[in-house]
This record gives C-alpha cells, sequence and structure tokens, in this order.
C-alpha cells in the first residue's frame, strides 16, 4: 500500500499538485485520472522518486520514502517496475536483454540460467516468447508495451506504475494492455498506480479512481461509483465521451452498474 | 556562468558518489572505449598522416636559407607534431565524432525516459552512463594521441621524401635531434586533460537535455563547441603551467 499525504508542487511559483493525499491499495489497479495538465505524471514522478516534492510524504508499506536516506529509497526503489509512457526501452539492447537488464543489475546473486530462465517466463507471461530477439526498433507499440511490463516485474516488483500505458494504442491492443495489467495485478497481489485519462481503462481496470483537477483531488471511489459521482468537473470530464454516457444509460437501466456495461461489450451488445 | 560550473561538479560528484558494482562499470567501460577509441583510429589516422604532411611540406617551404640544414624541417616536425598538433587536433577531431556522440546519445536517452527508466530501477544513471564514458576516454584518448605522433611524423617522412624537399637520411637525423622525453609526457597529460573536458561537457550537455528532437542536436552541438573552446583553453593553461 502506497501512502500519499499533503503533496505539494510547484514549477517557477506556478503550483502544479496542490496538497494531494490518496491511498493507492494494495492488489487493486489505482487509477490516477484527470485531464491533460492536472498534475497526473508529476504526482506519479513524485511517487517515484523521479522528482521531489515542495512538501508532503510519501510512505511505502509504513516506510517513508521522501526524504529519507539514500539507502532506504535505494531498497524501495528497487521493489517498483514502471511502464512509462514511450515504454523507455533501451534501443542498443535486444527484447530478452531488456527485460533482463534489472535481473542483472538488481540481482546479481542470480546466475545466468536462472536469469534466461526469469526472462523467457515474463516474455512468455506478456506473450511475447518468440521476440526475445528482436530489437526495440523492430516491434509494434503495443509490443513494446509489454516488453516494459515485462521488463517492470521481472525482478519481481511490489508496486507498478503505468503512466499512460494506453496512449498511441488502437482500441482493441489498449484492452489487452489493460487486461494484462489488471491480471499482473491481481496474480502477484502488487500495488498497481495507473495514470490514464482514457475512460476505456477506467470501464475496464479501475478497481480503485483517483480523480485529479488543476493540481487538487476532487474525487476517490471505484467504477461502478463513478458514473453517479456529483463532482461537477468530474462528470464534465466523463460524460464528454460518449462511450460513457451510453454506460450511464445501461446503468440507468440495469442498476447494475458500470461493469455491468463492460460485462454487456464484452458479450457483444455493443453501446 | 558560475551556476553552471557548480551544476557541472555537482553531476561529477553524483558520478562518483554511488557507483554500480566493478564489474558492470568494468564491461560498460570496455564497450565505451571501442566506440570511442577503436572506431576513432580511422578518422584520427587520416587527420594525424596529412597534418604531419602538411607541417613537413610547408616548413620545407618557409626554410630556403641554405646556412641552415635540411634536418631542421624533421626536427620541427617532430616538435610540433609531439607538443601541440597530434594531442590538440586529435582531441578537438575527437570533440567533434566523440563529443556529438556522447551528447546525443544521452540526449535522446534522457528525452526517451531511458535515463528515468534506470533511476526508477535504482540504479545511479550518472554512474552507469556517464563514468564509462568518462573512464574510456581517459583511457583512449593517450592512445590515439599515440598513434596520431607516429603517423604525423611518418606522414612528415613521406610526404618530404616522395615530394622529394628532403632525403630521407636528413628527416631522421631531423627527428633525432635534441629529443626531449618530457614533450611525451606532457602531451599525453594534455591527451588526458582533453579527454575529461570532451567526455564531461559532453556528458553534461547531453544528459541534461530536455524537449525533444531539436534540442537532442542543439545538446550535440553545444557540445562540441564548448569542448573545442575547453580544450583550447586548457591548452594554453597547460603550456603556461607545463613547459
Amino acid at each position: 500500500m502506497i501512502e500519499v499525504s499533503n503533496i505539494e508542487k510547484s514549477f517557477d511559483g506556478t503550483p502544479v499538485l496542490k496538497g494531494i493525499s490518496c491511498v493507492f491499495e494494495t492488489g487493486k489497479c489505482n487509477l490516477l485520472l484527470g485531464g491533460s495538465g492536472t498534475g497526473k505524471s508529476v504526482l506519479l514522478q513524485c511517487i517515484v522518486g523521479l522528482m521531489k516534492p515542495d512538501i508532503g510524504s510519501i510512505t511505502f508499506d509504513g516506510t517513508v520514502y521522501t526524504n529519507s536516506k539514500i539507502d532506504i529509497r535505494q531498497e524501495i526503489r528497487r521493489k517498483i517496475g514502471m511502464l512509462f509512457q514511450g515504454s523507455a526501452l533501451f534501443d542498443s539492447m535486444t527484447v530478452a536483454k531488456n527485460v533482463e537488464f534489472p535481473l542483472q543489475m538488481l540481482t546479481p546473486e542470480m546466475t545466468p540460467e536462472e536469469r534466461r530462465d526469469r526472462v523467457e517466463f515474463c516474455l512468455k507471461r506478456v506473450g511475447l516468447e518468440n521476440a526475445g530477439n528482436k530489437m526495440p526498433a523492430e516491434i509494434s507499440g503495443g509490443m513494446k508495451k509489454r516488453v516494459g511490463i515485462a521488463r517492470a516485474i521481472a525482478p519481481q516488483c511490489t508496486y507498478l506504475f503505468c503512466d499512460e500505458p494506453n496512449s498511441g494504442l488502437d482500441p482493441a491492443t489498449s484492452i489487452k494492455i489493460d487486461n494484462l495489467i489488471k491480471e499482473i495485478t491481481h496474480e502477484y497481489d502488487i500495488t498497481t498506480v495507473i495514470v490514464t485519462h482514457d475512460m476505456n481503462s477506467v470501464i475496464e481496470i479501475g478497481e480503485h479512481i483517483i480523480f485529479l483537477h488543476q493540481g487538487k483531488k476532487l474525487w476517490d471511489g471505484t467504477k461502478d461509483e463513478i458514473l453517479n459521482a456529483t463532482v461537477p468537473e468530474l462528470r464534465d470530464f466523463i460524460f464528454s465521451s460518449s462511450l460513457v454516457r451510453a454506460a450511464k444509460r445501461i446503468d440507468d437501466e440495469t442498476e447494475g452498474g458500470i461493469s455491468a456495461f463492460a460485462e454487456e461489450s464484452e458479450a457483444g451488445g455493443g453501446i | 556562468m558560475l551556476k553552471t560550473l557548480g551544476s557541472f561538479v555537482l553531476f561529477m560528484r553524483g558520478m562518483v558518489t554511488r557507483t554500480e558494482r566493478f564489474s558492470v562499470l568494468w564491461t560498460r567501460t570496455i564497450d565505451e572505449a571501442m566506440l570511442i577509441g577503436v572506431d576513432s583510429v580511422v578518422i584520427v589516422s587520416i587527420v594525424s598522416a596529412f597534418i604531419g604532411a602538411v607541417t613537413c611540406v610547408q616548413i620545407a617551404y618557409n626554410l630556403t636559407n641554405p646556412l641552415i640544414p635540411q634536418s631542421t624541417i624533421g626536427y620541427m616536425v617532430r616538435e610540433m607534431t609531439i607538443l601541440e598538433l597530434a594531442p590538440t587536433i586529435t582531441s578537438i577531431v575527437l570533440a567533434g565524432k566523440v563529443g556529438s556522440s556522447i551528447a546525443g546519445g544521452l540526449g535522446t536517452m534522457r528525452i526517451t525516459e531511458q535515463v528515468s527508466a534506470l533511476e526508477v530501477m535504482g540504479i545511479n544513471s550518472t554512474s552507469y552512463l556517464v563514468l564509462p564514458r568518462i573512464l574510456a576516454a581517459l583511457l583512449m584518448f593517450p592512445l590515439l594521441v599515440i598513434l596520431a605522433m607516429l603517423l604525423s611524423i611518418l606522414g612528415g617522412y613521406l610526404a618530404g621524401t616522395l615530394t622529394g624537399v628532403m632525403t630521407a637520411q636528413d628527416y631522421i637525423e631531423g627527428i633525432r635531434t635534441d629529443f626531449i622525453p618530457y614533450n611525451i609526457v606532457f602531451a599525453l597529460i594534455k591527451a588526458v586533460v582533453f579527454a575529461f573536458l570532451v567526455s564531461g561537457i559532453s556528458s553534461f550537455k547531453g544528459y541534461y537535455t530536455t524537449g525533444g528532437a531539436l534540442e537532442v542536436g542543439a545538446a550535440s552541438t553545444g557540445a562540441v563547441t564548448n569542448s573545442i573552446i575547453a580544450i583550447l583553453l586548457a591548452d594554453f593553461a597547460l603550456a603556461a603551467l607545463l613547459l
């Protein structure tokens, strides 16, 4: 579990995060939802330690991360896996080498055979068992995301962070990536934080959603509660999507919540 | 200016405070040495051979006094190449080739979030990415400068004898006259200092690239320009201090 307490961050005097407090629960897909420029990615970078918040604290399973000693920060960082928006694969390495890289660096006690087995397992887990020898430039955007996920889970991370995992992907691939993240979260009981503004992701995997608007947390809840949220900014955001308007219609008819809509869509009911 | 200098010092300190395991550092340094050193052999060889050749022909053109022995040409080629041309021109060539490569490579890694990926994994990105490049440059620049010295003197020999401006005997006599071993030491000191400046400045410019492809290009250009200026300033300072 990750606890964020009263985080504030400014750039050149312009506040970007204004006292955000929230909890990211273990074994769930926690979504940081909001429009462009609301501070989602900045909050994510503060949590993983790529940026230092001006005020506030971040706690990983009871261990304070912000302003702690470098050894403690390193220890926590080694439990973090992250999928970047652009995948951030190392251009000069093959897919298999990319997945093996964190194992080589973080677990020197592993033998080369153990590392190879782990790489094979992770690539198979994301459905890329035959792509190990390819270079990142030779694979599609969706495959890059899956390699990014494989690299993130290779050292058996406890916390998984995904920065807009669906950006630049077609809807079908997006759903596959979302479901993969969800399956991995449940399978390994890890704390997953996903930055998104994609309502499809909310419908698919929004087990715990935190809505940010202009640097403030305005709402948090589940995907089944989001349609009935009363926060005007959230309603403006979610109902700008015709998909969600359709979900709302089904919700009103069936009272089954957004989950019913997702199930109906999967069953072929459509919008 | 002072702020940049301070940032550079902090950048260098960050590189050596939390270094990676020795085996990782060694492997990375050897990889970078291949890129910096071995891949630069051809360009350094061509440039240094022609510099030696041109120096020989131009000195011969200017030395028309019959009272000055022809062997003086060989002597002057040796002194000029060892003291100045081999270390300085080689380093300037490497600033263009290696400096732009380092800045462009690190800049691209920065804007594609590969540096952030390393940091998130708990890896000290400056130690992993920059330290091996600097160590490789410190190792390879002196070797390339030694190669440049030899090829410049050989280039002078070939140019002098093939164009008929002097005999092989005069040239060899000239390059053996009044040899001062300290000059070699001085040239190697210069090579090490220039290696640090080129690799350090280029890494600094590349590592702190922000923005997109345009900024990566600007970082590469800035790395080369600043490295060359630093080389020339250091060249003067070292000559004033050590000669």
